[in-house]
């Protein structure tokens, strides 16, 4: 039995190490003076700076956000009702096409979905003229269709695990469909639509195959810039960079962490006043 | 768009089918005209609802690939768009429609898109094999650990996730270079004498692939053992059963559904991958991916990156999706 638990203890270490130590080197480095980015000189700061006057890297941050923030949004409202239409509509004409238009993008290169995409836009241009060109709105428009699928896979599991009980007593009590699912449901699922959200933001933000096909010539986003510097070899820059953005991301999931917690502990506790309450009658 | 159109009506017909069924009681009170009006109502509504990501599917998703399809059947030229119009009128007088199969000749004659799409075949058996041998005892561990500690394992374990994929590969080139903080490290212990070629390699693209997927294999095999009956094992271990023994005979058959969970959802991704082979791999290192992206990019050539997209799909995504739905349906059963 220590065997074991030894052999496993051991694995769990080698493991985390091995996920996390290349991000600490990354971390450590990027306060390296040295330009060469793996030869440790002295601490500093300076390519932290060097990168906040780079105009580059920030217009194509900017661009990114943007991308980010839009297609995230019509992607979770487009998955939204996906996932609602697989999960309440029971069968309709046309299912299992739509159904498997939707669960294709998860299995899908990232490769055939950024080709296929591009030549739709240029096609469209040369028959209708829109879009003019490629920008953030082609690239929008891609991020949200290949992250909706991932949006609807949530939403449906959500809903299918949701009691579908109130729904049906507030069709019975007269509700129309629509107000049952704007005053009802929406309240319920809330939180994994905001899951939703925050994924497919994270996966527009940090796609570079897809917008390096549907981007034009003045919308760079921030992977792409990234991609092209490392492409010519490490640089210091990218290094305070990357070390900019795992600061995000471990705040933003330890925050999101901590509000999941309290809510979790806030409910039980409801939850333990109410059988309480019960048991006094 | 006429196909839209149809199954959009065809949306609303059979959702009309569906919801006359159990009339609620708000409409039988609400009589003939209204009760009719009502339904009519929600009849729309219904197909509106289906109706708007429908249309944006069709539009985004499968026109695309009908545009992908007509184009692998066009021919190279210079000028914009690169490709020759396949259906064109000829003399103003009648149609003439091109077929060129030569795209798909041509990946059949070069040997170069062969071997690449067996080499992402093999780099992706190969890594999703290593990303399962160091995934599984790490999925072990966290489900046998302490309620309090696991939520803070998965949560280390997902945090990798959330921040940039091509940060977290860029950090393995800083650490295999020649000159890189490994072969430094080496070299300073005097272990080696010069650099070992570390990166541009197969190794480095395994390394990649294990390291950028391992928490798509841990989750789904954690959240499998996590499910184990404990009881089983107290069994075994209660009529004599050695822990290894009760591993290899209870434990690994029980997880089996989260090995194949876990192995699909890093070898998809890993099949079609083009930023790790590209910053990891060295020239040899041919995956399909990567093909497709430099037909495109470096040599301008649309209808061969199109036959090169169609053939992946046709080779690859449908069988993968063949498979996943069987599996579904087997697991249902």
């Amino acid at each position: 039995m220590r065997n074991r638990s030894f052999f496993l203890l051991t694995a769990l270490g080698f493991g985390f190490a091995f996920l996390y130590l290349p991000i600490l080197l990354l971390i450590i480095y990027s306060f390296n003076e040295n330009r060469l980015v793996t030869v440790w000189s002295g601490f500093s700061t300076q390519w932290y700076g060097e990168l906040l006057r780079d105009d580059n890297i920030l217009d194509a941050a900017w661009v990114s956000l943007r991308v980010a923030f839009f297609s995230a949004t019509i992607s979770t409202a487009l998955g939204t009702i996906a996932g609602m239409v697989m999960a309440r509509f029971g069968r309709f004409k046309g299912r299992t096409l739509f159904s498997g238009m939707l669960s294709a993008p998860l299995v899908m290169p990232e490769v055939i979905t950024g080709l296929s995409l591009l030549l739709l836009f240029v096609a469209l241009e040369g028959l209708i003229g829109v879009p003019q060109g490629r920008g953030v709105s082609t690239i929008t428009i891609a991020h949200a269709t290949f992250t909706m699928a991932f949006v609807a896979v949530i939403i449906q599991s959500r809903l299918s695990q949701m009691d579908e009980s109130i729904e049906e007593a507030a069709l019975d009590l007269g509700a129309r469909p629509a107000k049952v699912f704007f005053a009802i449901t929406l309240p319920i699922i809330s939180p994994a639509l905001v899951a939703g959200w925050l994924l497919a933001f994270t996966m527009s933000l940090d796609d570079l195959v897809v917008a390096s096909f549907t981007s034009g010539p003045s919308s760079t986003t921030l992977p792409m810039v990234v991609f092209s510097s490392v492409r010519l070899g490490v640089s210091p820059k990218i290094n305070a960079l990357a070390t900019l953005l795992v600061l995000v991301a471990a705040l933003t999931i330890l925050i999101a962490a901590w509000f999941m917690r309290r809510q979790e502990s806030q409910r039980e506790k409801e939850a333990a006043a109410a059988s309480a309450e019960q048991d006094r009658f | 768009m006429s196909e839209r159109v149809m199954d959009d009506d065809a949306g609303l017909r059979d959702g009309g089918l569906a919801d006359a069924a159990p009339p609620t009681d708000g409409e039988a009170r609400a009589g003939g005209l209204g009760r009719w009006l009502s339904a009519r109502l929600r009849r729309g509504g219904r197909g509106l609802v289906i109706a708007i990501p429908y249309t944006w599917l069709l539009l985004f998703f499968l026109l695309p690939f009908a545009i992908v399809a007509k184009i692998s059947f066009a021919e190279y030229q210079l000028g914009i768009p690169p490709y020759t119009p396949l259906v064109e009128w000829a003399e103003d007088t009648y149609l003439r429609i091109t077929l060129a199969i030569g795209n798909y000749q041509f990946l059949l004659e070069d040997p170069l898109y062969i071997e690449a799409y067996l080499g992402s075949l093999k780099m992706a058996t190969v890594s999703t094999i290593l990303t399962l041998l160091v995934g599984y005892p790490m999925a072990y561990g966290i489900a046998r650990a302490k309620p309090s500690t696991r939520n803070v394992l998965l949560l280390l374990v997902i945090l990798p996730f959330w921040t940039s994929f091509l940060i977290r590969v860029y950090a393995w080139i800083g650490i295999l270079k020649s000159n890189g903080i490994l072969n430094n490290f080496l070299m300073w212990t005097g272990i080696i004498n010069e650099p070992l070629p570390l990166l541009y390699n197969e190794f480095s693209v395994y390394l990649g692939i294990t390291y950028s997927y391992l928490p798509f294999m841990i989750l789904p095999l954690y959240a499998n053992l996590e499910k184990l009956d404990k009881t089983l094992l107290e069994a075994a271990a209660d009529l004599g059963c050695r822990p290894w023994k009760t591993f290899l005979t209870v434990t690994l058959p029980l997880s089996l559904p989260g090995i194949v969970a876990g192995s699909l959802l890093v070898f998809i991704p890993a099949v079609g991958e083009f930023v790790i082979p590209d910053l990891l791999g060295g020239p040899e290192t041919l995956m399909i991916g990567r093909v497709l992206w430099s037909e495109f990019f470096n040599n301008r050539d649309w209808p061969v990156a199109s036959a090169v997209a169609i053939a992946m799909l046709v080779f690859l995504v449908v069988p993968i999706m063949i498979f996943q739905h069987y599996q579904a349906k087997g697991e249902k059963r």
